[in-house]
């Protein structure tokens, strides 16, 4: 029996100079890096943004049935953790929202200079940021001033 | 081999071609105004009780956009976790078991949002 059909390597040559390469690096090797952060998130909060569906056919369907049914939907959503949950989803919307956007932009062959990439990276926090705090301010003050 | 016709109808070994990645950036372009106005509505539905959401949701156009987004919205969630799936998942049994659980739960939670925008659109 050869190295080459032996079952236990799994039908490759282990004794071959292939196996002596170098393998592809892995997340732990690289240097963390905007456009590396940025891929990262973008798949983060589309999980995170899939989750909030559920809640969001939670609502809906309460919505539509009414009575105790909505005031338990409602119950989860206006209380701390779910308020939270909310912050958080409203987070990884406008993260997605801009990263995605700035993902179709790259899809038309805009911005893959290392400079435009970088830049339109900072730009994607800056957004969420910001939306995120104009957001949560109108909501607040929305249920503060008794609406 | 590529034979010209291939090239046309742009399907490669996988028979469906770019759908994926096209259905993809499809109802990313979508969800882009179909987003913001969701966002924009739970904000003025913020301290909202029941009567008033239920009258905010007869309106045809804001019905018509609730559903859409809904549908929209799962539709692209489904495709983004199939790849998550596909990505993370090696064991073959359990990889076929979650794109096919992937796709039988996006259907039932996107069809039930839907169907509940239309209850209330409807409504007596």
């Amino acid at each position: 029996m050869t190295a080459s059909n032996n079952p236990a390597s799994g039908g490759y040559q282990t004794d071959s100079p292939r196996f002596d390469r170098p393998l592809s690096p892995h997340l732990q090797v690289y240097r963390w890096q905007i456009t590396m952060l940025t891929s990262i998130l973008h798949r983060a909060t589309g999980i995170v943004l899939s989750v909030g569906a559920l809640l969001l056919t939670c609502w809906l369907v309460a919505v539509a049935i009414g009575g105790e049914h909505y005031a338990r939907v409602a119950a989860i959503i206006t209380h701390p953790a779910g308020q939270a949950f909310l912050f958080l989803w409203s987070i990884a919307f406008f993260y997605h929202f801009a990263n995605g956007i700035r993902h179709l932009l790259w899809d038309a062959g805009w911005g893959f200079e290392i400079k435009r990439m970088y830049a339109s990276g900072y730009t994607v926090f800056a957004f969420v940021v910001a939306a995120t705090a104009i957001t949560w301010w109108l909501a607040w003050d929305k249920i503060g001033g008794g609406a | 081999m590529q034979t010209p016709m291939k090239r046309v109808r742009g399907l490669g070994s996988a028979k469906s071609g770019t759908e994926h990645f096209w259905m993809q950036r499809l109802t990313a372009l979508a969800l882009i105004p179909l987003g913001l106005w969701f966002v924009y509505s739970i904000v003025t539905l913020a301290g909202a009780d029941h009567d008033s959401v239920v009258a905010w949701m007869r309106h045809p156009v804001r019905a018509t956009l609730l559903a859409l987004f809904a549908a929209t919205a799962f539709y692209h969630s489904k495709l983004g976790l199939q790849v998550v799936f596909e990505d993370y998942v090696h064991t073959g049994w359990l990889k076929f078991t979650a794109l096919i659980l992937n796709n039988f739960i996006h259907v039932l939670l996107g069809a039930a949002a839907v169907i509940s925008v239309l209850r209330v659109a409807f409504g007596d």
